[in-house]
């Protein structure tokens, strides 16, 4: 029976269907393999050949990959909540009640959007703590670490402006206290809250700013980032697997 | 040109273009003209995203007729963030929204203060900052009586001086 499915799985991958889509074909030679990897859009910016340590749980609690699992959880769920979500003043609250009361699911992607969110900043942390407690930042890999920054940047950038959406009090007062805490920059600090707000208060302008960012260009500035993440691993030696000590 | 001259020009880069080759001088053309581009499309973006109509309330509210305020009260009107205080002296108003992050104040009459639930400041009556991180006292505004008899607050302008209204 088991090898009936085998031979099926390998009729089907020497098809000309299977072929002119994944090119590489089937065959477990070592070069199929890395073929397999080096031809497919999305992998091809793995290594195609690294240490099986690597793929062990301890270098790496498996942190970074857990926070692209929430994140592609994030776009998912996020999709699906713009359904229904209007960003503005009048409908922005009762859209977020109503996800919660009368859309079938509704209350489920919006529960999972929100408790993904807290998990994915958590796990962004607890990626950054590992890495620095690893050594794992040291050269070459230095320059994926400043990537890195800039993606915790976005992660909380895209928090805050999550925060808002909902338009309840909680969303209100702390976007007004974010916003006068940019304020306190020097010099240009009125200019940026203003441009921010995209007035002097948090209003109609404000939910739609934060929107556009929250939904729009902070992922895409998340998604470009983490593909030059991603891509810098293979570049930089593989993921940092440290020697293991002789017994 | 001599081949000793055209050797120098080569060397040394040409900053005043001189005698730089042809070449030269569209690349430097072409990257004056980027430079153009990239300032020009920052200050268009800069305009762009800065409104230049805004749907927000008048800075002027009418805050209610004298009699509404009973004497030695302090009044919250939280839709206007302002209080409206009716003192000895008569009356006056306070900008409610608090100087350290910009939450809503509340009037506490048991505390006889003004406390901001954000961060924990107070403030007396005269918007005096009493306790925690606020780093100005609570500003003083504008009051007059309208022609109507309706006492009237500009909160665009703090005062610098206290101002009293007699009714």
């Amino acid at each position: 029976m088991a090898t009936m499915i085998q031979d099926e799985i390998e009729r089907v991958r020497n098809s000309e269907i299977w072929r002119t889509i994944f090119r590489s074909g089937s065959g477990s030679s070592n070069l199929h393999r890395s073929q397999a990897v080096q031809q497919n859009v999305f992998l091809h910016l793995f290594s195609a050949k690294i240490r099986s340590r690597a793929m062990e749980f301890s270098p790496t609690w498996f942190l970074g990959a857990l926070t692209l699992s929430t994140f592609f959880i994030l776009v998912a769920t996020g999709i699906l909540l713009m359904f229904y979500y209007h960003p503005s003043v009048p409908q922005a609250y009762t859209d977020m009640k109503d996800l919660q009361f009368v859309v079938a699911s509704g209350v489920f992607l919006r529960n999972l959007h929100r408790w993904s969110a807290h998990a994915m900043v958590f796990l962004v942390f607890a990626h950054m703590f590992k890495v620095f407690y690893r050594g794992a930042y040291r050269p070459p890999r230095q320059f994926n670490w400043v990537i890195g920054v800039f993606l915790l940047l976005i992660t909380l950038l895209l928090s805050y402006t999550g925060y808002l959406l909902p338009w309840d009090q909680l969303a209100f007062w702390a976007v007004t206290v974010g916003s006068n805490i940019a304020k306190a920059v020097p010099v240009m600090g009125q200019k940026i809250r203003f441009l921010m707000l995209g007035g002097n208060e948090v209003n109609a302008n404000a939910l739609l700013r934060f929107y556009v960012l929250h939904c729009v260009i902070l992922p895409l500035a998340a998604v470009a980032l983490i593909g030059v993440h991603f891509w810098r691993i293979r570049k930089d030696g593989g993921l940092y697997v440290p020697e293991e000590k002789q017994p | 040109m001599s081949d000793e001259a055209k050797t120098a020009s080569s060397a040394v880069p040409d900053e005043d273009c001189k005698d730089c080759t042809r070449r030269e001088f569209f690349a430097k053309l072409g990257i004056g003209s980027l430079i153009v581009a990239g300032a020009g499309t920052g200050l268009f973006s800069y305009e762009y995203f800065s409104p230049n109509v805004l749907f927000e309330a008048s800075p002027i509210i009418r805050a209610g007729k004298p009699d509404q305020f009973p004497a030695n009260t302090v009044t919250l009107d939280p839709q206007n963030g302002i209080y409206l205080v009716n003192g000895p002296k008569g009356f006056y108003a306070l900008g409610a929204v608090c100087t350290h992050l910009g939450c809503l104040t509340a009037w506490k009459p048991e505390l006889d203060l003004i406390a901001c639930p954000c961060h924990g400041s107070r403030f007396n009556k005269d918007g005096v900052k009493v306790a925690g991180p606020a780093p100005q006292p609570l500003p003083r505004l504008k009051v007059w009586l309208s022609e109507e008899g309706y006492l009237m607050v500009d909160r665009s302008s703090p005062l610098k001086e206290q101002e009293f209204v007699k009714v």
